[in-house]
This record gives structure tokens, C-alpha cells and sequence, in this order.
């Protein structure tokens, strides 16, 4: 098929319809706005329902419902839109209900909500960072293969960059492999039966346990085993990028990464011995390849568009055994959500070279 | 008074009108109070179900509260929902499964404290869903506080001396705002604290899913259930409570059917 | 209570299930409910007893928040102070 220039929002709403996404509601706040048009345009189109949700916290309720009848169903919003659906993605999460949810971000300021969740309890959900528009298209589909394959929320992270910046995308469904059957869904058939289905972020069956008297207790056991075997089950997704013999690793994701990614390359051509990581899968983070690459490397530098939230995922991975630096800033524009000042290469290869030289004078000394 | 015996079936020719539990509520104790009137109300949701052979294609959805036990003690396909939240579940559940019977269970701390915003869309979307809540006017499961249903003069935990219009507010007749809103096809407030009032909320029960099925929109009932316990009254004195108190806050009745019979 | 004392039907009352609310003993139209006194149930519970009298109107099944009544209607009504006993025993 024949590459079409369409932007981000387009692209990530046709890589949800190519999932199979079937339900989506959303509340319009700018940039998710975008998304939630392509979606009333296209759902229709393929059998599917789109309708504005009132809420935030109805949008979410709404997805909950459509999933637990057995849709492929997600929805979406802002970081301030997401903070008002914390207590039910938490929920979701307890009665293992598989959905996709947007954060259309308007920067990258929601790392933490993304990947610590704002929600109560112990609790994990698979977070996505895509860098461009055709790995966004990609993403969107792996989000929805994750959320049936762990049968949990999986969070995608977009922004306002990613949702306005169109390029030259091929929106093609994509096979991630096998699931387990849907037969956890609820679709009325079991009623009267005495084995009817319950979809419940207290229990697992009807008959399992009580609420009342300890049983509760077993359920968060139980919730807690599955997010260990979610955190082990997924592979962490990473891009990387002149690590060899770096002894400077720039650590950035999503779309500002796309600028480190091409700094860096070009202070490559310039001798630099510089790397870069891109963690892909916020959660599960890629500890491991960042530990190693910092250890070799013996310095590290995080660049991301907020006052440094996901450095404090790179200092875990790290572990003291590197200096890590945060070179990223809040950057804004007037109206505090577009594009800020801080896309610009020339500003970012000054922080980087910064940061090395720094790096370089305290080894010198 | 001599007594008859009654701990087994006679063995005189007689037939069988009425057995313990509807075939669809599991034949177990549950662990609501003495004298709960949910229980009642449950009762004629599950008849009606029974009544109108929907056990296989109904979906609850249900709410938190002392009722929330009946997501698992009910035997019907569920899906359990947060604290006011079930409006926006079923709405989902029906959207994916428009052919089936989808209806909501609330308590009215759930629907009209919490949830207010999602039933009233609900209801004004017209999703044909039915909506069932259940009145008491107090958090039950808290302990007994006050609702935006409590009534004026109503005792409860955090209205000691009885809700006070200048300090608490006025209670919501949600039913009667409902029925104000288009989407809304029929809307009626029954109660349970006489048979004839359970015998006549049961057909209005009936009647809300039999619309729901012809797909006429949106149908709402509101069940003015007892509480003893967060009425602080005696269980044999809280069917009166309820008459004198709630049923003469809220009037009892259909507040809005379809035109044409 | 009727002009005619007949007993037009009985129940089967399951007596642990019963949380002494006294619900039954108020809706019942013909007054043939009542509590006992000294005996409880496997809870600590008062529950209900039968007279001469039911008309297997179900009121008590419909008020009842436990379920614990069971309606039976005879096939023909019995004139009241029948002699039942024996007839629904275990």
C-alpha cells in the first residue's frame, strides 16, 4: 500500500480500527481532540461505536463495560483527563480488564502518572512510548495485543508533537501471535446456569471468595502475583544507538528522543564517542540495558521535557555506578501545551556537548 | 395459638406457589441486616427475569454497597462496578451487546451521591439500559450516613438530630428528575415495605426490562428499600419509617410511561 | 381474619435462615405468624411460627428479607383446627 502523509492523531486512530478496536469514547481536550474525531469517522465505518463520553471518568467507566463484553475497546485523553480516571484504571487492573487508554500528553510531564499510576494499591499497566508516527501506527496495535495477551490496561503515551506532526505512514494490521480465548467476557449466556461470569475488580468468580472476612485479601495477593508475572512476561522495548564505545549515553523517550536520536548522530560524524537510549516500553523500563550501557560508558545524561521524571527510573537502573546528569528542561510555549521551544537540535547538541564536556573535565581531574 | 407444623413439605395434596429463593439468587444466607429491605428488591428483579425468560441474555451490572454481595450470590452474567460508576459500565456492556438485557444496581449513595452525573447522562442519552436503585437514604455499608436521598428530619450517623435543611440540604428526588429527561421512557418509584407495594414495584420491574427489550430507551426504577439499622429504628417499626418518612418525601407511583400501551 | 375459619394452605419455614425481623408477622393479612419466645435458632434468632388459618397468599415470602418461607396452597381448603400433624413432619 501506498505511504499517505496523514498526522499522528490519524495514524494512531487507523492503527486502533487495523487492532480491531470496536469501541472508543472520549472527552475532547486539546490534543487528544484530534484522535476522538478520527475515531467517530472511522468506527462507524467498520461496525464499531464511538460516542462522546460526558466524563473523563465515564469515558473510562464506559471502555470497562465494552471490554468486559468482550470488545476490543479503549479510550483516551490528556494527562489531566487521565489524572480523573486513576481509580478506575487501578480497578481495571484488579478485575483483569484488558483496554487500551491514550495519553495524548501535552508534553512529556505525565511520565510519572504513566509509568507510577496515580491510582491506589499495588498495580502495574504496560506503558508505550512511540518516537514518530509510523511506530505510533505499530504501537497502538502491540498496546491492544498486550492489554488481551495480560488481560490489563495498557497505557500508550502520545503528545501534542506526536498528534499534529503528519508524515508518510502505511497503516497495515499487524499479527503480534496467538491469545488465550476471551472467555472470561460477559455476554449473558452463563445466567441461570449456576456458572455465570463475573467480571470484578474484587474477586475472580462468583464463587471464589467472599468480600467480606479476609477474602478480599487473597485477591490483592492474587492481583499482586499477576503484575510480577507481567512485569517478567514482557520483554522491555529499547531502541539504542552508538553504545559501543560510548562514553556518554544520552537516555530520552518518546518524541524528544527523535531529537537525541539525530544529535547524537550527528556528533558521531563528528568523532564524538556518544550513544543514545530510547526506552520504548516506559514499563517495563529497560533497566538492564541501561545499567550495562552506563557502566561502560561511565556517564549519562537524561534529556526529557519536564523538570526529570523518568531520570529517576534511569538512576534506579544505574544504581550509583554512574554519574547521571539531567540535561532535559520544562520547555513551554504561550499556550503551555504545543510545541515547545526545546524541539530544536541546535539548543539539544548544546546540552549534550555540556554534558560531555563536563563528563570529560571530571575525568581529567 | 396452636402451632402447624412446618419444617417439611405437606404430604396432603398441595402445590408449590412460592419456594424460598428464586431459582437465580443462590439459596444461601447472605449477610445483609435484619430486616433489609435489598434483599426484597432483589427478589423482584430476579423474578422478573425469571418471569420473562432473559436469565441467559441478561448482563447486571452493579454497584458498592451492602448489595454488592448479589454480584456474586445473583446467578447472572456481571460485571462489578465502582462506586457510581455502574451507568457508564452498562452503557459499554450495551453498546457491544444491544440485544441483550443489560440493567444497573445502585444503591443511593452509589447512584445519586457519587454517580449523579453518570445516571443523569445515561438517562438523557436514552442507552437502553434500566437502571434499578435502591433508596434507603443512608450509606448502609459505611455505617449508616447521610445520602443526597436522606430525608429532612431523617437521624443518621452525621445527622444526628435529624438532616436539617439549613445545615444539610434538601434531598434529591432523583426518580422525578429522571423523569423530566427524554431519553427517559419509564420511570416509576416502588417500595418494599408492604406486600402489595413489593407485588406492584415487581411489575414495574417487569415492565422496565420488557421495554428495555422493544428498545423504547431508557427505563428507571427506584426501590424505597428499608434499613433498620441506619434508620436506628426497630425492624419491625421501619415499614412505618418508611411510609411516614421516605414514601412521603418521595411519592410512590409511575412518574412517566410510553404513550401508546 | 375470614368469615369461613378454613386453612387454604401451609409453609415450610427455614428456620436458620431467619434474622428475627418480625417483617412476616406484620404483612401477614389473617395474623396466624408469631415469634417464639424462648426458642432461637442456630444464629441466636427468634423466628416465626405457624397457626391454623395461612391462605397461601405469600405475603410473608414476599416481605421476607432471607427467604425463609416455602408457599404451599392445599388442593383443598381445610376446615381450621384440622388435625395437620403428621402431614408435614419430618
Amino acid at each position: 500500500m501506498p505511504e499517505r502523509l496523514i498526522e499522528g492523531s490519524e495514524a494512531i486512530a487507523e492503527g486502533m480500527v487495523a487492532a480491531g478496536c470496536r469501541f472508543f469514547t472520549g472527552y475532547p481536550m486539546t490534543p487528544f481532540t484530534e484522535v476522538l474525531e478520527h475515531m467517530a469517522r472511522l468506527l462507524p465505518e467498520h461496525g464499531g461505536d464511538c460516542i462522546n463520553a460526558e466524563s473523563e471518568l465515564e469515558a473510562i467507566g464506559m471502555v470497562w463495560g465494552a471490554a468486559a463484553a468482550g470488545a476490543r475497546a479503549a479510550t483516551g485523553s490528556v494527562g489531566q483527563g487521565l489524572s480523573l480516571m486513576q481509580e478506575s484504571i487501578s480497578e481495571m487492573c484488579r478485575g483483569q480488564v484488558s483496554a487500551v487508554i491514550l495519553n495524548m500528553s501535552r508534553g512529556q510531564t505525565d511520565y510519572f502518572q504513566a509509568t507510577r499510576g496515580g491510582g491506589h494499591g499495588d498495580y502495574r499497566t504496560p506503558v508505550l512510548a512511540p518516537v514518530d508516527v509510523p511506530e505510533a501506527a505499530e504501537l497502538m496495535q502491540l498496546a491492544f495485543h498486550l492489554a488481551d495477551e495480560w488481560r490489563n490496561p495498557v497505557l500508550f503515551y502520545g503528545d501534542y508533537y506526536l498528534a499534529h506532526v503528519q508524515e508518510a505512514v502505511d497503516v497495515v494490521a499487524r499479527d503480534f501471535g496467538e491469545l488465550p480465548p476471551k472467555d472470561w467476557c460477559v455476554d449473558g449466556t452463563s445466567g441461570g446456569t449456576g456458572n455465570s461470569r463475573l467480571v470484578s475488580p474484587l474477586s475472580q468468580t462468583k464463587t471464589d471468595l467472599e468480600m467480606h472476612g479476609g477474602g478480599y485479601g487473597s485477591h490483592l495477593e492474587f492481583t499482586i502475583a499477576r503484575m510480577e508475572a507481567m512485569e517478567a512476561g514482557i520483554t522491555p522495548m529499547v531502541e539504542t544507538g552508538y553504545l559501543e564505545d560510548a562514553e556518554l549515553v544520552v537516555v530520552s523517550f518518546g518524541t524528544a528522543a527523535r531529537y537525541v536520536r539525530y544529535v547524537v548522530g550527528l556528533l558521531r560524524d563528528e568523532g564524538l564517542p556518544i550513544g543514545f537510549i530510547r526506552p520504548i516500553t516506559l514499563w517495563p523500563f529497560p533497566h538492564q540495558v541501561i545499567a550495562e550501557a552506563a557502566v561502560r560508558a561511565h556517564a549519562v545524561a537524561v534529556f526529557e521535557l519536564n523538570n526529570g521524571q523518568m531520570i529517576d527510573d534511569v538512576r534506579l537502573a544505574v544504581n550509583g555506578r554512574a554519574p547521571v546528569h539531567f540535561i532535559g528542561t520544562l520547555t513551554l510555549d504561550a499556550s503551555g501545551f504545543g510545541i515547545s521551544p526545546d524541539y530544536d537540535t541546535e539548543r539539544l547538541q548544546d546540552r549534550i556537548l555540556n554534558a560531555f564536556a563536563a563528563q570529560h573535565s571530571e575525568v581529567a581531574s | 395459638m396452636t402451632t402447624v407444623p412446618t419444617a417439611t413439605p405437606p404430604t396432603i395434596p398441595a402445590r408449590l406457589v412460592d419456594d424460598f429463593a428464586p431459582s437465580l439468587i443462590r439459596n444461601e444466607a447472605h449477610h445483609l441486616c435484619p430486616g433489609c429491605g435489598e434483599p426484597i428488591a432483589m427478589r423482584s428483579i430476579a423474578e422478573s427475569i425469571e418471569a420473562l425468560e432473559l436469565a441467559k441474555r441478561t448482563i447486571s451490572v452493579v454497584g458498592i454497597g451492602c448489595y454488592t454481595g448479589f454480584s456474586s450470590a445473583c446467578d447472572l452474567d456481571t460485571v462489578q462496578a465502582l462506586h457510581g460508576r455502574a451507568p457508564s459500565v452498562a452503557t459499554g456492556v450495551k453498546r457491544v451487546l444491544p440485544d441483550r438485557c443489560v440493567f444497573m444496581l445502585q444503591g443511593d449513595g452509589d447512584m445519586v451521591n457519587e454517580g449523579l452525573q453518570e445516571i443523569i447522562h445515561t438517562a438523557a442519552r436514552g442507552e437502553r439500559v434500566t437502571a434499578i436503585l435502591l433508596n434507603n437514604g443512608v450509606f448502609g455499608e459505611t455505617g449508616g450516613h447521610m445520602t443526597a436521598t436522606s430525608v429532612i428530619g431523617q437521624r443518621t450517623k452525621n445527622t444526628v438530630e435529624g438532616r436539617d435543611p439549613i445545615q444539610h440540604g434538601f434531598p434529591i428526588p432523583i426518580a422525578n428528575l429522571i423523569a423530566q429527561l427524554e431519553g427517559a421512557v419509564f420511570v416509576a418509584r416502588g417500595a418494599v415495605n408492604t406486600a402489595a407495594n413489593v407485588s406492584r414495584t415487581r411489575k414495574w420491574i417487569q415492565r422496565a426490562f420488557e421495554l428495555q427489550m422493544q428498545g423504547a430507551g431508557f427505563t428507571f426504577i427506584e426501590v424505597l428499600t428499608m434499613c433498620p439499622t441506619g434508620w436506628i429504628v426497630e425492624t419491625t417499626e421501619a415499614p412505618d419509617y418508611l411510609n411516614d418518612n421516605l414514601a412521603a418525601t418521595y411519592a410512590l407511583g409511575v412518574l412517566k410511561e410510553p404513550a401508546s400501551k | 381474619m375470614s368469615d369461613v375459619a378454613v386453612t387454604k394452605g401451609t409453609l415450610v419455614i427455614d428456620v436458620d435462615r431467619c434474622k428475627g425481623c418480625e417483617l412476616c408477622v406484620d404483612a401477614c393479612p389473617v395474623d396466624v405468624l408469631s415469634m417464639t419466645v424462648i426458642e432461637r435458632n442456630s444464629m441466636g434468632f427468634q423466628y416465626p411460627l405457624l397457626s391454623d388459618g395461612c391462605i397461601a397468599c405469600r405475603a410473608c415470602a414476599k416481605v421476607c428479607p432471607d427467604y425463609v418461607f416455602q408457599v404451599w396452597k392445599y388442593d383443598k381448603p381445610l376446615p381450621v383446627d384440622t388435625d395437620v400433624t403428621g402431614s408435614n413432619d419430618a
